[in-house]
């Protein structure tokens, strides 16, 4: 992939009630924006473990977009409050572990905003685009879940 | 408060020439404010109305060229007194940061004069800065003199209210107004406070251009103004130097003081009135000579 | 219900939604990818898979390929989720292991590139793939319904939606603000386009919520906090004192006539200040409930101390007044809520270029409703502010800070029909000319373009055009004295200048300003311009994403009376669908702990916004109460040893998806 064309892979947590509405309504109204994102729905920003956000980085994202509701907007009355916390002190972290802070990124976009949604996505890709690619430890398809898996 | 730092003062054409006044009343208002205003270096015309009807780009250019040097002069907010000054270089500065063409044009042509691009230049009119950043309760608290004079009628004309709304509200301005009450003036409501002075065709079609003024006049009159405000050089020009050639419908002819709000202004903040140009002003001399004495001081005005 | 007891056998359903996903995405070649992932037995693609035929495709497929987990790649799992679930239940598997995997809304509508869309949905449907493999089996709790209703508004709306619950028997507490019930209708004078009398509608209504057995009626009241969950809401509600007992008041309004004031001094709030009324007042004749209110800003005795307080001799044998008393709180626990909040007008100073607020003769529509209004402050006769002049010629300008970029962008939707209705009623009680200024006539009711056909017969002028400003700066001798609108016409296509002796201003319908405060205390969500939002714009236009929390009336947008009634009518049948069923199914995403894990260190205790999480002394660990907990998985991020999980958004389960979508085809 030549530099030019990079396309950064991007990994965003969007909460249930907010955030993942946006991209619905984003949807409903046809709004266009580029393809990189890959939303994992998780009921509240709260939820948002900072491993998983280390996590998608060893694996591979190039970026990781976190959207959750308006401070005093929680579905949950203060989930998002945990969640900047938390996020505030894995800025600092991630780049004691040699990734650029922009590559993290929280935004609070409420499920009439699927305009917003749109702008944060245009961006996001074009910011992580110019940062190239993390390579931060490349990604290694690992062997999935074992075969004896059985519920 | 925080500290006033002071802004960078783009005087243009008008107010070294037919508008001296009005330099003279706003320099002796933010002496007496004790906010320093820096003249802009160097600076060139503004580029208003008429170049940009001739050639949009040649405009651009010229406004461009006072924002980069202000720019480099740094720090401060540009601030014009003009309200054609006003709007050529805000509308400049907003083409240039929405319109990518113009910008490459400006860029192209700023880069040929070895300037640089201008960014972070704020353009502010005078009449705003007085109000938001001295404020109405400071122009109070510090006014020396309580305006004895006839009631206002506060004309804001065109190009300060519009298309930009940061001046005032296009539809119903009235920092003017207030910041007269403040002095202690009755202002009178006057609906044609933003309608046209007939600009440039008191110069080029003078039939239409005065009977505009006309009408102007009128209308300050019935709702019992005995002298007109205004905030622009042009306003002031047109209702003052052609206010003799009027004589009305009914054959009535007007004697009307035209003057800057900062005339107003500067009188009582306790100024010099052979500092505020008063002598210019060419209708109404006997009431501007009886209004505008040294002697009015104001005992308490708390 | 049939378990796995073997090998885990995924099946992937790649729906094309007609064209809405298959036009973007390649759907056949998702499914063939689909089909080469570990686990999956069975990947197929399918034009509706939420139709009849698409369920059954899957319930079949589970039967004949043994399938023991899910995944259909559709639309939102907002809209469609619960669909698969059930068609999942019906064939016998546990209806959570299913995975639903955006790639409507989330993929086709917003991208453009095929083959970038096609790789986003093969990645998504990868991880949720690799995500469905670790689902658990779950089963939904139940929590009881507590059958009460709190209507929140007594205007049209909440006065409908309690009634109709209370016919059906359910007991429900009706909270409204003003001192009377009635809303914004009790000050119209007539409805469009049957000019049918307002109040000879509204108030039989109004006197059946105050006699209903089943209805407490609670005006002059605010809800103060609401706090539980569908089925079990704890309630407050202040109760501001009126000085005057309720209990005790028998409507007789002596108090009113003995009152010091011999004539009504202060603007009266019901007739829009255009009237007086006394500090001890009825807002007007056919309030509910007929208790008068006496207002502590102008009552001589709350402001000096000193008032003969006549009001009181008046009321000697009922002792119904009382200046000493407070304001109190209730505390009730309902089951559902109604929110019918309403609208309020907008304030036309914000629009100066009209004149509101500088000349007299401009009037808002909701004065000119009490001005012809028989009991209104000049007994419905219309003259202009010196209380004498009869207007001979109106100008009704539409749209006020409505359509308008520099005030409200929405069209309020009534503005139209109340003008024309307005022209009709001014013109009957004055004979004036009458011009309206619209920008677009909007008749899309029944009956409504042939009520606009009606007023053009009667003769009232229809000029097409924004006004641009309304001035008293009169052009020559024929404007003097009068207000001249300056408007371009453009059907003509010239700008004209209208004199005019009066002019209403059809102002329009905006949210409350405390409507953000309103949406958090009831957990809602507001739209862009600030009205609440309803779940989704057609399939569920009353609910709210708070379950048990309805809405109806102007608090959700712009709407007239019949729409009003018909939402609130669907807001009460809502809340008796929930009451009926007598329990709610609870989501079993909970959160629980791992007890062998857990340290007791107490990190999750303070997490948790609804106590749901408690710390067990004897065996020093925390304890999730899965009624309580709301699933937010907040206490679960935050525990340092992993030993608080969430049904079905387990670490693992997360982990795999995040996995799963980051590698590379």
């Amino acid at each position: 992939m030549s530099e030019a064309k990079f396309e950064p892979r991007i990994v965003a947590f969007f909460c249930n009630w907010c955030t993942y509405l946006a991209a619905d309504l984003a949807g409903i109204s046809r709004m266009k924006y580029p393809p990189n994102a890959r939303v994992i729905r998780v009921m509240c920003s709260g939820r948002i473990d900072p491993q998983f956000i280390v996590k998608a980085f060893a694996n591979g994202a190039d970026g990781v977009l976190i959207g959750g509701c308006h401070p005093g907007d929680c579905h949950y009355q203060e989930g998002n409050y945990k969640c900047l916390r938390r996020f505030t002190l894995l800025k600092r972290v991630i780049q004691e572990m040699g990734i650029e802070d922009e590559r993290l990124r929280l935004e609070w976009i409420s499920a009439a905003e699927g305009d917003r949604l749109r702008t944060v996505m245009f961006d996001m890709v074009e910011k992580v685009r110019a940062l190239g690619p993390l390579n931060w430890k490349p990604a290694e398809e690992k062997a999935p879940v074992a075969e004896e898996v059985t519920a | 408060m925080p500290e006033n730092r002071g802004y960078l003062y783009f005087p243009g054409c008008s107010l070294r020439a037919t508008g001296a006044a009005y330099d003279e009343s706003l320099t002796e208002t933010f002496r007496l404010l004790g906010i320093p205003i820096e003249e802009l270096e160097d600076w060139n015309c503004c580029g208003a109305t008429s170049y940009m009807a001739v050639d949009e780009n040649s405009a651009f250019l010229l406004s461009a060229r006072n924002l980069s040097i202000a720019a480099q002069q740094g720090g401060r907010d540009l601030m014009a007194a003009c309200s054609a000054c006003y709007l050529g270089l805000r509308k400049a500065q907003d083409y240039v940061e929405h319109y990518p063409e113009v910008r490459a044009k400006v860029e192209a042509g700023l880069k040929a004069a070895e300037l640089k691009p201008f960014t972070g230049v704020k353009v502010r009119h005078t009449l705003e800065i007085l109000y938001n950043d001295v404020g109405v309760a400071q122009i109070k608290s510090k006014a020396v003199r309580k305006w004895q004079g006839g009631k206002l009628a506060c004309y804001y004309g065109c190009q300060a209210v519009r298309p930009y709304d940061e001046v005032d509200n296009p539809h119903n301005p009235m920092r003017m107004d207030e910041l007269m009450r403040a002095v202690g003036a009755q202002t009178v409501d006057y609906p044609l406070k933003t309608k046209c002075c007939g600009g440039t065709l008191t110069g080029t079609i003078h039939d239409v251009g005065v009977r505009l003024n006309y009408i102007l006049l009128k209308e300050a009159v019935r709702k019992g103004a005995e002298a007109i405000v205004t905030i622009c050089p042009l306003c002031q020009f047109n209702l003052d130097a052609y206010q003799c050639e009027i004589t009305g419908d009914q054959g009535e002819k007007f004697d009307v003081p035209i003057l800057y709000f900062t005339q107003v202004l500067g009188w009582a903040l306790g100024g010099d009135p052979g500092k505020l140009g008063l002598k210019r002003c060419i209708a109404g001399q006997s009431k501007i000579k009886n209004w505008f004495s040294a002697k009015q001081e104001v005992a308490s005005h708390a | 219900m049939r378990e796995s007891n073997g090998a885990v056998r995924v099946g992937v359903y790649v729906c094309h939604c007609g064209s809405n996903i298959g036009a973007i995405v390649d759907c056949k070649a998702v499914a063939e990818y689909a089909a080469g992932l570990l686990h999956v037995a069975v990947a197929r693609d399918y034009k509706y898979m939420c139709s009849d035929p698409g369920q059954e495709l899957i319930q079949k497929d589970i039967e004949e390929h043994k399938l023991n987990r899910i995944v259909v790649a559709s639309c939102s799992p907002h809209l469609h989720e619960n669909t698969f679930r059930v068609a999942t239940a019906k064939a016998g598997l546990n209806p959570y292991y299913l995975t639903m995997v955006n790639i409507r809304e989330h993929d086709s509508w917003v991208h453009t590139d095929r083959a970038a869309a096609t790789e986003k949905a093969k990645d998504l449907v990868r991880g949720a793939v690799r995500r469905v493999v670790l689902q658990r089996p779950l089963e939904k709790g139940r929590v009881p319904i507590d059958p009460k209703v709190l209507v929140v508004g007594g205007g049209i709306a909440g006065i409908h939606a309690a009634l109709t619950l209370a016919n059906a028997g359910k007991k429900v507490y009706l909270v409204e603000r003003e001192p009377t019930i009635g809303g914004h209708m009790a000050m119209f004078d007539k409805t469009f386009p049957t000019l049918d009398c307002a109040a000879c509608i509204l108030t039989p209504k109004m006197s059946t919520v105050k006699n209903h057995p089943n209805i407490t009626l609670w005006t002059y009241s605010e809800v103060e906090s609401v706090s539980g969950y569908v089925g079990n809401y704890d309630v407050k509600v202040r109760r501001r004192t009126r000085y005057i007992n309720e209990d005790l008041c028998s409507g007789c309004q002596e108090c009113i006539a003995a009152c010091v004031f011999k004539e009504p001094k202060f603007p009266d709030e019901f007739n829009q200040r255009l009237g007086k009324r006394k500090p001890i007042y009825l807002p007007f004749p056919q309030a509910v409930p007929q208790t008068p209110v006496i207002d502590p800003e102008t009552c001589i005795e709350f402001k000096t101390g000193k008032c003969k307080k006549t009001c009181l001799e008046a009321c000697a044998d009922r002792h119904a007044i009382d200046f000493k008393l407070t304001d109190t709180v209730e505390e009730i626990r309902v089951g559902t809520i109604i929110v019918c909040t309403g609208f309020q007008a907008y304030d036309a100073r914000r629009s100066p270029q009209f004149g509101y607020g500088i000349y007299p003769n401009v009037y808002t529509s909701l004065e000119i409703e009490r001005l012809v209004n028989a009991a209104g402050p000049t007994a419905g006769e219309v003259v202009l502010r010196d209380g004498k002049t009869v207007p001979r010629s109106i100008g009704i300008i539409h749209c006020v800070g409505s359509r308008d970029e520099n005030a409200n962008r929405w069209c309020s939707r009534v503005c139209c029909m109340y003008s024309l209705k307005l022209a009709h009623l001014l013109k009957e009680h004055t004979d004036a000319e009458i011009f309206n200024f619209y920008i677009d006539m909007r008749t899309p009711g029944k009956s409504f373009e042939e009520f606009y056909q009606r007023l053009l017969n009667e003769g009232v002028h229809f000029i097409r055009g924004k006004v641009a400003e309304v001035t008293d700066w009169a052009a020559d001798p024929s404007e003097e004295g009068k207000l001249v609108l300056r408007v371009e016409d453009t059907l003509l296509g010239v700008v004209r200048r209208i004199p005019v002796d009066m002019v209403v201003l059809s102002v329009g319908l905006e949210p409350h300003a405390d409507a953000q405060d309103v949406r958090r205390m009831f957990n809602m969500t507001c739209s862009n311009e600030g009205f609440f939002l309803e779940r989704h714009p057609k399939l569920a236009p009353v609910n709210t994403f708070t379950d048990g929390v309805f809405l109806a009336g102007c608090c959700q947008g712009p709407k007239d009376i019949p729409d009003t009634v018909a939402q609130a009518g669907a807001a009460a049948a809502e809340a008796m669908a929930l009451i009926d069923a007598g329990y709610v199914e609870q989501e079993p995403n909970v959160a629980y702990v791992i007890e062998e894990d857990c340290s007791g260190c107490k990190t999750c205790i303070p997490m948790c916004p609804y106590s749901a999480i408690t710390f067990r002394e004897q065996d020093k660990k925390a304890e999730v109460n899965a009624v309580l907990c709301k699933g937010c998985g907040t206490c679960v991020a935050a525990c340092p040893s992993g030993s608080i999980q969430q049904r079905l958004f387990e670490d693992d389960e997360l982990f795999e998806e995040l996995e799963g979508v980051l590698i590379h085809a």
